[in-house]
């Protein structure tokens, strides 16, 4: 592929931005289409984001949902495996902090339910992933199959959990009572307040800062370890890690288990750190935006927190859109969204050839080293 | 579509005066990147004659190819087809101006039938049936005119690997093609198939057709074409009349240095069993026994060479003794662990117990293409200490141990970093010895050690193995290149259908008697 | 937490730009997830607003939310921007509704199928299931076959109510009668997935029913298609959505959220919205069936007379209609 060939700063530089610009034109004519001024527009989704406090806020938060899920899909990809079931390990690991947050908020402090919700989203959402991976290493399943079918067992088991046991008696919406306060993860407003700055309210909570915690610790797994090592073995070539005396279908099963120990923690910022309350359809597909991030982001933590903020930004600036020009709708946003995720994510190198050939044009070819590859 | 009467027409035409040549190429260049291809290319190819291409691996042979069947598209240069300037942007292009490619692995549907997969793509009229009719005709003219037989009716996968390539090269004439390229067209096929090939290709050329015959061996070269370029390094750097040349010049010319030849090994005597296989079977996933009961022992000191085609049960071999598929049946026996269907032992402990194995499929079993060089260099090491620092790699140790190993073996570019499917094939092979020999191993599993290895490397791989021997390693060689086992081999086994049917000390061994064991035509007279 | 400075700018900028006089009223609309286009539902709130708005000229504003955080946040929004009242609806609103209100407390809302305690929050809640009776009759009387379905959107206790209800009704004419019942899905999609709808209608049918209700949202549009296919009858929810498929719609259940939305805000534009629970039924007109051109030809004089007999009896209290909310079961 010609693309190769660029030096990494254009690869992993020039041709993304390019590709977002590519799908902002697009969306600026189409916005232009329904009589709308499209630069109006950009500027109130820019803003709605970034510009002020609780845009940030609302950004940030988005973004933390999507490392989780895009770090839960790229883990996945590097061992061969797509894993399409984020959506329902978030679910699941949602459940999982419920539970236990439902069981102990009024027995433990935050200190103590803290770990404990960690250790429950990612148990119940590693368990949701490890039966797929079982089904696909012992039992040659396809994952991929397997993993939607578990979305959909899962929205039926929460529907099935909300509406007959967990629901708050009373109540017409399936949702279960609010967690006390030592259930709540802080916010980050509040945590700021603590140390004396002020910042606006938002979801934000501390979820991002194990966020933050996974995207180094699961670079490091991939690529400074044996297991990952191991790991990526058997997904860039399964005959090769068995030659090497790996076993792959160890691997799998525990790949997915981080993986949805990841999508769990989805659950976790949204159940533990936003709701503090089961209800239904919390994780409202960031499971599967994290598809799209973890493919924007090249399968590389650095890739998918910087497309977790391009997402983040899309959502907060999305809705933010939506809010202040009446003409512009949800369903014009998603269109916006989906625009970004074509240019960046399916088109991602029809730019390459173009930008290669800038390049070049600027820049003689160096004389090759070796004659051939 | 012109009739068989105007094609008749226009060959007779074509015969009265002097006909341009059917390929033509003018200052070729094509870079990917930074690595040139092919560089200010020019090349004449005559009409009606067998045009040989020899150049190590990545000379460029086969980027040319692909410029000429529009795989790719030139940098620069012009290319003419019977003297016209054409601009070959597609293979569909490509078939339109006559010319047909048969690929070093074949493009079939596997379960389609060899009738099915001649007219897929070249689909005539409204209805399959028509087409299938129709082809049907054109098949059985195209049989008659040269010789090349093979039931339409037959299903791909149950096909052996000389008769694909039978449909392989029917498909491209029922296509209409003048021009043939064949790119490393023996690699697979045993001497008689090989015998079998040739003769197609002269009936081709009989015809008045013109056939490119890309290559590495040049006994090949040597025994079927007219002309031959000898290209390396992207460029031509010689064109010569096959009748006025010689093996040693082309090879010269190929790695551009005098090449020695003939290994120089000393008897050694055999020591103890180091490998002792007995009765041992493996069966596929269909139940089919793959390696059927077969037994022999490998002593210290000792090269024990298996002959036979392809697909005789070789690989499977190779791979149970390495721990890789499960053992059906019987057993082996290495450093005093019998491994047998009830005790299976994966290939992390055989290592352990001084089994060390150079796999026949270097790309897809020995390295992860995706890797960076050091990390192929531990690939079914990376759980030694000395790589480990806490629960995190010891990356200077792992780029230490991968200079050194390059630094032993003249691994080029000795760049731990570049990744693993950037070196070329002798040096990717180079590197897997190298981390396969650094232990010390009891035992060597070797399959094709120079499979798509430069001339130059072949020399050093073959040196190591000797050597490896000579410091009492015992060594079971798996090749389909009767030269290399006769060369290496201390002792000679011919497996054909999953047996060993023969067994016989190299220095009996001669070419023929070989390939007929292999065919197993002659095993039972034997 | 007080809101932003940049907030108070945009807010008196937006205020400007909405060409509405300072004194009237500033309504708002959150839609939930389902969005404002289902034909139905959320479409018959939509419906309210808009007559609203023609009749007094006021402007709204409106947000279709698509994840749950949005709900707080949107409503938040509305409050931050001087809104004046603010109509969440759907049941899944009621916390984010609760949690604001507290924040402003001289900001009025009302919230559609939720029920709030607040003193500046109104419920707006709505007796379904004796519609439901009343259309569960109709379809009882009009089935041949003795069969009849129920395609829900998802498993939930509203839903459960519109069944309960439903069953109720077709027992009272016979209670010889089946009720089939199934539910679309267990996700947000499942009340706006068509085809899910008209798969399970034809299961249905294939199990001999004959006269099938939808109260999936949606999901519905695929159900009457699938009656209509099949020349059998389908009973709409909601909006009156005889219009969809005339001549194999045997009627509608409405609930006139269309009449709340309306009057909540005309109630709130006068001054005489008061905060509490205002509920609908047959009796204060909030629920009733729909008998119009397109479907009288199929309610004959005797069925018609039944129910509104039925009707009757409901108002006065002579029948009470079993809600499943009460004990949490259709016994």
């Amino acid at each position: 592929m010609p693309a190769a060939s660029l030096p990494r700063w254009i690869d992993t530089g020039v041709i993304p931005v390019l590709n977002i610009a590519l799908a902002l034109i697009v969306s600026g004519l189409i916005i232009a289409a329904i009589g709308e001024d499209p630069f109006a527009a950009m500027a109130v989704m820019v803003k709605g984001a970034l510009g002020y406090q609780e845009g940030i806020g609302y950004t940030l938060y988005y973004a933390t949902n999507f490392t989780f899920a895009g770090l839960a899909v790229a883990i996945a990809f590097h061992a061969g495996l797509f894993n399409i079931g984020g959506e329902g390990q978030a679910y699941i690991g949602g459940l999982g902090v419920g539970l236990v947050m439902l069981a102990l908020d009024s027995a433990l402090p935050m200190v103590l339910l803290l770990p404990l919700g960690l250790l429950a989203s990612a148990i119940f959402g590693a368990a949701w992933a490890a039966v797929p991976a079982y089904l696909q290493a012992c039992r040659g399943s396809h994952i991929v199959i397997t993993t939607i079918m578990f979305n959909f067992i899962a929205a039926a088991l929460m529907v099935y959990l909300m509406v007959n046991v967990l629901i708050q008696p009373g109540q017409m919406s399936p949702q279960s009572r609010e967690f006390d306060v030592s259930g709540h993860l802080p916010f980050v407003h509040e945590a700021l307040a603590w140390i004396g700055v002020s910042f606006a309210r938002s979801p934000l909570n501390v979820s991002i800062v194990w966020a933050a915690v996974c995207c180094l610790g699961l670079g490091a797994y991939i690529w400074r370890t044996r297991w990952g090592y191991e790991l990526r073995t058997v997904g860039h070539n399964e005959r090769a890690a068995v030659y090497a005396g790996v076993n792959p279908r160890r691997v799998i099963v525990i790949t997915m288990c981080i993986s949805g120990g990841l999508a769990g923690f989805v659950g976790m910022n949204e159940v533990m750190g936003v709701h503090h309350r089961l209800l239904l359809d919390f994780t409202a597909g960031y499971g599967f935006t994290g598809i799209a991030v973890s493919l924007m982001g090249r399968n590389h933590p650095i890739g998918v927190v910087l497309a977790s903020l391009l997402f983040g930004v899309l959502y907060q600036g999305g809705a933010e859109l939506a809010f202040e020009v009446p003409g512009i709708t949800r369903e014009l946003v998603v269109t916006i969204q989906g625009l970004v995720i074509l240019f960046s994510g399916a088109l991602a190198y029809m730019t390459a050839p173009w930008v290669a050939r800038i390049y070049y044009a600027v820049k003689p070819r160096p004389e090759p080293a070796v004659s051939a590859a | 579509m012109t009739t068989d009467a105007d094609s008749a027409t226009k060959k007779r035409a074509a015969g009265q005066s002097a006909p341009p040549p059917a390929i033509e190429f003018h200052g070729i260049s094509k870079s990917f990147g930074p690595v040139r291809a092919n560089h200010d290319v020019s090349m004449t190819i005559a009409a009606g004659c067998i045009h040989g291409i020899v150049g190590e691996n990545g000379a460029g042979k086969s980027t040319l190819m692909s410029i000429l069947y529009g795989f790719y598209e030139a940098d620069r240069g012009e290319i003419k087809v019977a003297g016209q300037a054409v601009n070959i942007t597609s293979p569909d292009r490509a078939i339109a101006a006559g010319i047909g490619m048969v690929h070093q692995h074949f493009m079939l549907v596997d379960t389609f039938t060899v009738l099915e997969n001649i007219i897929l793509g070249a689909e005539r009229g409204l209805l399959l049936a028509d087409s299938i009719a129709a082809a049907g005709e054109e098949l059985k003219r195209l049989e008659a005119e040269y010789d090349l037989y093979v039931d339409p009716e037959a299903v791909i996968q149950d096909l052996p690997v000389g008769a694909l390539q039978r449909v392989e090269i029917l498909k491209a004439l029922y296509r209409g093609a003048k021009i043939l390229i064949l790119d490393e067209p023996t690699g697979v096929l045993t001497p008689q198939e090989t015998d079998q090939l040739f003769r197609i290709l002269q009936a081709l050329k009989a015809q008045g057709g013109t056939v490119i015959l890309i290559t590495h061996k040049l006994r090949e070269i040597m025994a079927i074409t007219d002309t031959v370029s000898v290209m390396r390094h992207g460029r031509v750097v010689a064109d010569k009349i096959t009748a006025e040349t010689s093996e040693a010049e082309l090879a010269e010319l190929m790695v551009g240095r005098k090449i020695r030849s003939g290994l120089k090994r000393t008897d050694v005597a055999v020591g103890k069993v180091a490998l002792r296989v007995r009765h041992l079977t493996v069966r596929d996933a269909y139940r089919v026994p793959r390696v059927d009961d077969v037994s022999f022992e490998i002593r210290t000191h000792e090269i024990v060479g298996i002959a036979g085609v392809s697909g005789n049960g070789q690989s499977e071999l190779l791979e149970v003794l390495a721990g890789i598929l499960p053992v059906a049946g019987g057993g082996f026996e290495i450093a005093g662990r019998r491994i047998m269907p009830d005790d299976p032992c994966d290939p992390a402990q055989l290592r352990t117990l001084g089994l060390a194995h150079v796999p026949e499929d270097r790309q897809r079993l020995g390295m992860v293409a995706e890797f960076s060089a050091k990390e192929s260099a531990i690939l079914g090491y990376q759980n030694e200490p000395l790589y480990q620092d806490g629960i995190m790699f010891n990356q200077a140790a792992i780029a230490e141990k991968c200079a050194a190993l390059m630094a032993r073996f003249d691994v080029r570019p000795p760049l731990p970093a570049v990744l693993s499917a950037n070196f070329s094939g002798g040096n990717q092979q180079k590197l897997i010895l190298a981390r396969e020999l650094d232990r010390a191993p009891d035992v060597l599993l070797v399959g094709q050690p120079t499979r798509g290895v430069d001339i130059g490397a072949v020399e050093f791989i073959h040196r190591q193995l000797i050597d490896m021997r000579d410091q009492g390693c015992a060594i079971l060689l798996v090749s389909v290149e009767l030269e290399e086992i006769m060369a290496l081999s201390d002792r000679i086994l011919v497996m054909f259908e999953g047996r060993i049917v023969a067994e016989l000390p190299a220095v009996d061994a001669d070419e023929r008697t070989l390939g007929l064991m292999m065919a197993n035509a002659a095993a039972a007279t034997a | 937490m007080k809101p932003a400075s940049v907030f108070l700018a945009s807010a008196i900028l937006l205020v400007a730009s909405a060409a509405v006089s300072a004194a009237d009223l500033r309504p708002a609309v959150v839609f939930d997830m389902g969005g404002k286009f289902d034909k139905s539902f959320n479409q018959g709130v939509n419906d309210g607003v808009l007559k609203f708005n023609k009749e007094t000229g006021v402007k709204h504003r409106e947000f279709v939310i698509t994840n749950p955080t949005q709900r707080e946040q949107a409503i938040r929004k509305m409050a931050q921007r001087g809104s004046d009242i603010i109509l969440g609806v759907g049941f899944a609103q009621s916390s984010a509704i609760e949690k604001v209100a507290k924040e402003f407390p001289n900001t009025k809302f009302a919230i559609i199928d939720g029920y709030v305690v607040a003193p500046n929050v109104q419920s707006l809640l709505f007796k379904e299931h004796e519609g439901s009776f009343l259309v569960g009759m109709l379809a009882a009387m009009a089935s041949k076959s003795g069969k009849i379905g129920f395609i829900g959107g998802m498993d939930i206790p509203l839903i459960r109510r519109f069944a309960c209800g439903y069953e109720k009704g077709a027992k009272y004419v016979s209670s010889k009668i089946d009720v089939i019942q199934n539910m679309t899905g267990t996700t947000p999609s499942a009340w706006s997935d068509p085809s899910r709808g008209a798969e399970l209608t034809r299961g249905q049918f294939g199990q001999g029913v004959d006269v099938v209700f939808a109260a999936a949202g949606g999901t519905g549009v695929g159900v009457y298609q699938a009656a209509k296919d099949a020349g059998k009858l389908a009973i709409g929810t909601d909006s009156n959505q005889n219009y969809l498929q005339p001549g194999t719609m045997l009627t509608s259940m409405l609930k006139r959220v269309d009449v709340a939305a309306y009057t909540t805000f005309m109630e709130a534009r006068s001054g005489t919205w008061k905060a509490g629970i205002k509920v609908f039924g047959l009796k204060e007109g909030g629920i009733d069936w729909a008998l119009d051109e397109n479907n009288k030809a199929l309610i004959s004089g005797d069925m018609k007379a039944q129910v509104d007999a039925a009707k009757a009896d409901i108002i006065a209290g002579r029948i009470m209609v079993h809600d499943y909310m009460s004990d949490k079961s259709c016994k």
